[in-house]
């Protein structure tokens, strides 16, 4: 799921016209991109502008605005750790510490973390069973330092 | 016959490891040359419990858990498919005191059904609510959901019939039908399971919304947060396309009604309705002035109703049973029941469906257990991000839509979060400040600037810069908030901060005072 293709702009013309129609595209056009690609090129961008008569500034407004569009490609798996208050109360914060500390990972930072990017995100629905994380889109609940090395060492192991 | 074995696949069972522990059953009773159907479900909400499976025996449905994927054996050694015994054992489902002791209208059929089986959802009741509205018209289901009381389950509160009534009263050549699921209030999850667990119901109670005020489109605005909602609501669409229930013409009625969900992109406050509706025309999720409502002007200029998932799955149990039943649950404005979400450092949490009116404390304490980590709760805070803070002495405080009001917190989307005493209520002070500074759309200027001066404006405090003054400045800056903001956002980031600092003022003044340096 995380892996995602080089950027094409012929397949990305393709996705945008799939969908150029429908009411409200936008955001379900950003979507595919997103999952095709694993992030928006600017040239994508170019062409949504254009497919849906809005100005580039426009366009690039909502994709700036949506915390989950990404602007630039991300190498190797995202962990959206959540970081809101029910799993602040069960030491989401302390995992992050833990993360920076044993592994020299940064939430949000795309610098650190071979293999494994880690997002911030605020709440998974996920809350009695906190803290909660999503791995590429599966579900994890009680997270534990543990859990949590067990997830970087495989990240590790899938881009050696 | 086969045995019949439920293991749910609720994303939160899923994060515990649910689709391993169903994987196991299966491979163990494959080699013992058993015979055994597994079905899939929601979940009941008794999350300490998951992975819950349960077996139907002819007494009933009896449940094993937390079950793990190594336990398959000593389920099967301990004859678990005839409700045998078994260290995981819990006995009968139904009798389980934390389900038995809910009022469960919503969440009924939740964890008990196959939540794309539309025939399962017809056999468990289903559908019997718009069957009503189709018999009643118009006019009269919208008499029935005035009269029940229900208010909007979103947090606002609003009397759902009031909306219904303008939009059905709107004239236009097309009117729309807009869910709110993008639940981002910590604490919550109560719309995921929902979503995840009996879909059909959402969809029955738009489709009663559709047909009462004459839309016929809908959207269903599902946070990416939740991709398994996502993926399990769209299949439900289309079964409810493939059985008649949404299309040209609603269970045969004539009317024509179809839905589409759509996804969300991380935007906490496309939560707020007008957001939503900006960020479903494809913009930025920035909140709109009011007027003109959306019953009178909403998505792309349309009448447009927008209810909250647990709002819309309210409608169908108030037409079967009327509007009178569901008045008879709760106390005084606060009519029905609230699914209750338990969260946090808690023993057991939950689901927790009951009619309006039970304490915090009978809450926290009563079905939670106290705290998971065995060390006094020093504060609950009710209502996701914008509620308030809760002390131990304020405990007993019920809740309602009007007590939690006049406790200058809000019951919001009913979800509960408790913190031990490990807690720094300076620091959660702080931290709602910085989730509105970096969750605001940006329209309106005390959300967007405020909340950063807030957030800066405690650190000072925490630092002990001048701490009186600051106080001071602090406490002006949320009334400025609440009463300028343009939507919940600003106007509510106060009620977490004031709460802190009234209740536990002693968090910030740990760091000895200083004059202000610079």
């Amino acid at each position: 799921m995380a892996a995602s293709a080089a950027f094409d702009i012929e397949l990305a013309r393709e996705l945008i016209d799939r969908r150029r129609s429908m009411p409200g595209a936008a955001l379900p056009i950003l979507h595919d991109l997103q999952d095709q690609f694993g992030y928006i090129d600017a040239a994508a961008v170019a062409l949504l502008a254009e497919a849906l008569n809005i100005s580039r500034a426009e366009a690039l407004g909502v994709v700036s605005f949506y915390h989950d569009f990404r602007r630039s490609p991300v190498n190797g798996r995202v962990l959206k750790m959540c970081r809101a208050e029910s799993c602040q109360a069960m030491g989401c914060e302390e995992l992050v510490a833990h993360l920076e500390s044993r592994h020299g990972i940064h939430p949000d930072d795309r610098e650190t973390g071979a293999g494994l990017h880690v997002e911030t995100v605020y709440c998974l629905g996920n809350c009695a069973l906190s803290p909660a994380a999503l791995l590429d889109g599966e579900p994890f609940g009680r997270l534990d330092p543990d859990r949590l090395d067990a997830i970087v060492a495989g990240a590790k192991g899938q881009t050696q | 016959m086969s045995a019949r074995v439920f293991v749910p696949s609720d994303s939160s069972a899923l994060s515990v490891g649910a689709d391993a522990v169903a994987s196991a059953l299966a491979q163990e009773a494959s080699v013992r040359g058993l015979e055994i159907s597994i079905v899939r479900t929601g979940s009941r909400g008794l999350f300490w419990l998951e992975p819950l499976v349960e077996v139907e025996t002819p007494e009933g449905r009896v449940g094993y858990g937390p079950a793990a994927a190594d336990d398959a054996g000593s389920l099967f050694d301990g004859g678990f498919l005839a409700g045998g015994a078994h260290p995981k054992a819990l006995g009968r489902i139904e009798d389980i005191p934390y389900l038995a002791r809910q009022q469960r209208l919503v969440f009924a059929r939740c964890g008990l059904i196959d939540p794309l089986s539309l025939d399962g959802y017809r056999r468990h009741g289903g559908l019997s609510g718009l069957t009503r509205a189709l018999t009643l018209g118009p006019e009269a289901t919208v008499e029935q959901v005035l009269a029940s009381g229900l208010r909007g389950r979103g947090g606002a509160g609003f009397p759902t019939g009031i909306k219904w009534r303008t939009v059905a009263g709107a004239q236009a050549d097309q009117k729309y039908v807009v869910c709110n699921a993008d639940e981002g209030d910590s604490g919550t999850f109560a719309d995921r399971m929902l979503m995840e667990g009996d879909p059909f119901l959402l969809i029955e109670g738009m489709a009663i919304a559709a047909v009462t005020v004459g839309a016929t489109m809908g959207y269903v605005y599902i946070r990416s947060e939740y991709p398994h909602a996502f993926d399990v609501f769209s299949r439900a669409i289309e079964r409810a396309r493939a059985g008649g229930l949404l299309g040209r013409s609603v269970l045969g009625s004539g009317h024509a009604f179809d839905m589409e969900a759509r996804l969300g992109a991380g935007a906490y406050i496309c939560g707020e309705e007008t957001s939503l509706l900006d960020s479903l025309e494809g913009k930025r999720g920035q909140v709109r002035a009011k007027p003109p409502l959306p019953a009178i002007s909403g998505l792309f200029g349309k009448p447009t109703v927008i209810n909250n998932v647990l709002s819309f799955a309210s409608v169908p149990w108030i037409l079967e049973h009327g509007a009178k039943a569901y008045a008879d649950y709760g106390v005084g404005r606060s009519l029905g029941s609230q699914p209750f979400q338990l969260a946090g450092n808690v023993r057991y949490g939950g689901l927790i469906e009951l009619a309006f009116g039970a304490t915090i404390r009978e809450l926290v304490e009563g079905f939670g257990g106290g705290t998971r980590s065995g060390r006094p709760i020093r504060a609950v805070q009710v209502g996701g991000p914008l509620g308030a803070y809760f002390p131990q002495r304020l405990l007993d405080t019920p809740l309602d839509y009007e007590s939690m009001l006049a406790a200058k917190g809000m019951l919001g989307h009913g979800g509960i979060v408790v913190f031990d005493d490990s807690v720094d209520m300076a620091r959660q002070a702080r931290f709602a400040l910085h989730f509105c500074a970096k969750e605001s759309c940006g329209k309106c200027t005390p959300c967007r600037i405020g909340s950063i001066r807030g957030a800066e404006t405690v650190d000072k405090i925490i630092a002990g810069r001048d701490r009186q003054k600051n106080v001071e400045l602090l406490r002006d800056l949320c009334e400025v908030m609440t009463d300028g903001s343009l939507c919940a956002l600003g106007g509510l980031t106060p009620l977490p901060v004031l709460s802190a600092l009234d209740h536990f003022s002693e968090d910030f003044a740990k760091a000895p005072p200083r004059a202000a340096a610079e």
